[in-house]
């Protein structure tokens, strides 16, 4: 009972988080000096053109109708029309999220696959070379600009090397399995399409370890601190002491109650790797929210903008809400209360 | 005569009162060198840097580095190192605008919700994280796509995003200052609200706020690299790094030196900030030395 309290208190904040959110994007799409207007048509529309799209759009109307009405549709799930594409931002979200879910899934299993192995080793080993190695990596993975390295890992990967291919979510020759979950991966696991599989996997790999590397980084370094904290107490020491193997000290009691600040992180990277979504998706050509955002915004499509934001910001808390199930789980004193 | 042992002791206390473990780390040392590089070159640009940064030479396209060009020269034959060194230049500008605007106004939000609680701090604490809330890159691009693309306001755009963190970090000071005994010492001697808040809170409130302003640092010249890339910052010819780097994007499979340089520039400077932050918190917070 004292979960489910917490967790709708959780939800309240959520939703009032989400209201902030979608005043601040509404007011930043309106203050816009240029005319989404004349974006959308171009600099030859007419006079009665423009009109005609601003009435359209409601964008005549005063500013608290506008910003009424959008949060109208939104209660029943109408987040507008992209001007953009012409097509229900809903519906565009729809489409673009998956592809963005997938690639942040497969950067977040790469970077926990790989960070917290790092940090164990470095700590086990701390002091030397190993740890002096993992520290450098994690040094340059909290320091590299997304954007470069994904042009680097394009250059080595695909240029030089041909293992892998430089962009999209699959190969143009081979069609993407029938959609269930539009994880590409998972959908063609669902339908036993192997072809689809392995191309989805391999174009996986370059954008997944490019947007991974910073959350790498950051999981190796909070593993490595946590275990030097843990392996320096008492029950650590009993447990040498009673002659268990350096394995099982190491990771049923070391790594086990190392995990609670490992887990937050991971938790609290959902957000950068969204941020870094954005510019990952445009080096790999990656057709998700990321493309999807930096196009509206180049194009002053406001309701598509306002869509991506509300998302994004409604994905952060909603992953913090899962990292403290996630406690609930781990930390069994969390469930005494 | 002096037990020897306690004299260890006592030379070793001092030692990490100044802060000797902090600077005797050979990355800390490094870091500094490198950020006094950095804003050396920034500072000097027009006189160390070889060439004019926007001078096109196209009949020295594309050639890679050599003694005339050390770092070769891009697609309009321009020099790579002269356009780097006042890069280093235009980085920094962005990195202490960004700090000082996000760091002033979050402070001053900080420090007025922290003093005045009840319901202008919950307003206030509530505003702040509806901004946390937000990936700050979308929320970069959505200011600066709305503002129109320049570099000016990709440095409004970041600091906006920047301001929460400080507001919420000068709070929690405030809040667990403002028990303390120097501070009611203070208000028991009659100092007025505004001193003991300028004098008092402030000043030891500084600390957890240098050594997020370092990190801030390197992460506003990564997201204005990062929009400056995707079309939202600095605008061509400008040599500012993130444009360089896209510039260079067609070439990445023959001439990998355009975007490679730029790249490890943004690394280096990025990668110096953060070392000083580690370092910063480690001097101030003697205790987290442990697990470092």
């Amino acid at each position: 009972m004292r979960f489910l309290g917490f967790l709708a208190r959780r939800v309240v904040g959520i939703v009032a988080v989400m209201i902030g959110v979608s005043v601040i994007t509404f007011a930043i799409s309106h203050v816009i000096p240029a005319d989404p207007a004349v974006a959308a048509l171009g600099d030859h529309a007419t006079a009665d053109q423009i009109t005609a799209f601003r009435a359209e759009y409601h964008l005549d109307r005063p500013l608290a109708e506008q910003y009424l009405t959008y949060v109208g549709g939104l209660l029943h799930g109408d987040l507008g029309r992209s001007i953009r594409t012409r097509r229900a931002v809903a519906d565009d979200l729809a489409d673009s999220f998956p592809a963005t879910l997938e690639l942040s899934f497969a950067a977040l299993l790469a970077a926990i696959a790989v960070g917290i192995p790092s940090g164990v080793w470095s700590a086990v080993f701390r002091g030397r070379l190993p740890d002096f190695v993992v520290r450098l990596l994690a040094l340059i993975g909290g320091s590299i600009p997304v954007f470069w390295l994904g042009l680097i890992v394009i250059g080595l990967g695909y240029y030089q090397l041909g293992w892998f291919p430089g962009g999209g979510r699959i190969d143009l020759f081979v069609d993407p399995p029938p959609t269930r979950t539009g994880l590409f991966v998972v959908d063609s696991l669902l339908t036993g399409d192997l072809t689809a599989l392995r191309s989805s996997l391999l174009h996986l790999v370059l954008p997944a370890l490019t947007l991974g590397y910073f959350s790498t980084a950051l999981i190796a370094r909070m593993t490595r601190s946590s275990m030097l904290e843990v392996l320096g107490q008492d029950y650590i020491r009993t447990a040498r002491a009673k002659g268990l193997r350096e394995r099982v000290v190491i990771f049923r009691h070391g790594l086990r109650n190392a995990l609670i600040p490992t887990v937050t992180i991971i938790g609290l990277t959902f957000g950068s790797l969204l941020s870094g979504a954005v510019l990952t998706e445009t080096i790999f050509s990656w057709p998700g929210l990321g493309r999807y955002a930096t196009a509206s915004a180049v194009s002053l499509d406001f309701p598509a903008v306002l869509g991506v934001t509300l998302l994004a910001a409604v994905v952060y808390p909603l992953a913090n809400l899962a990292v403290d199930v996630a406690y609930y789980w781990l930390d069994p004193r969390t469930q005494r209360g | 005569m002096a037990d020897p042992a306690v004299g260890a002791l006592r030379l070793r206390g001092v030692g990490q009162r100044a802060g000797a473990p902090v600077f005797a780390n050979p990355l800390n040392v490094t870091a500094l060198v490198l950020i006094g590089a950095f804003a050396i070159c920034a500072v000097l640009a027009p006189i160390v840097a070889p060439y004019d940064p926007l001078a096109q030479a196209l009949g020295s396209r594309l050639e890679p580095p050599s003694p005339q060009h050390w770092l070769g020269t891009d697609q309009l034959g321009r020099d790579i190192a002269s356009r780097l060194l006042y890069g280093a230049r235009i980085s920094l500008v962005i990195g202490i605008v960004v700090v000082a605007l996000a760091g002033i106004f979050g402070t001053l939000v900080g420090l007025v919700a922290g003093y005045a609680g009840g319901l202008v701090d919950e307003t206030l604490m509530r505003v702040t994280e509806v901004f946390l809330a937000f990936p700050p890159l979308i929320l970069a691009m959505a200011i600066a796509g709305a503002l129109g693309p320049s570099l000016t306001n990709a440095i409004i755009a970041i600091a906006a995003v920047t301001w929460a963190v400080y507001a919420r970090l000068t709070r929690g000071q405030l809040l667990s200052l403002r028990r303390r005994e120097f501070v009611e010492a203070a208000r028991a001697i009659g100092a007025s609200r505004g001193r003991i808040l300028a004098r008092h809170l402030l000043p030891n409130a500084l600390a957890p706020l240098m050594v997020q302003a370092s990190f801030d640092m390197g992460a506003a010249i990564i997201s204005a690299a990062g929009l400056s890339f995707i079309g939202f910052g600095a605008q061509p010819p400008t040599p500012e790094w993130g444009v360089m780097i896209s510039e260079g994007r067609n070439f990445i499979s023959t001439q990998l030196w355009l975007s490679l340089f730029p790249g490890l520039a943004i690394l280096l400077a990025v990668g110096s900030f953060n070392v000083l932050g580690d370092g910063l918190r480690d001097l101030f917070d003697p205790r987290l030395r442990r697990a470092g």
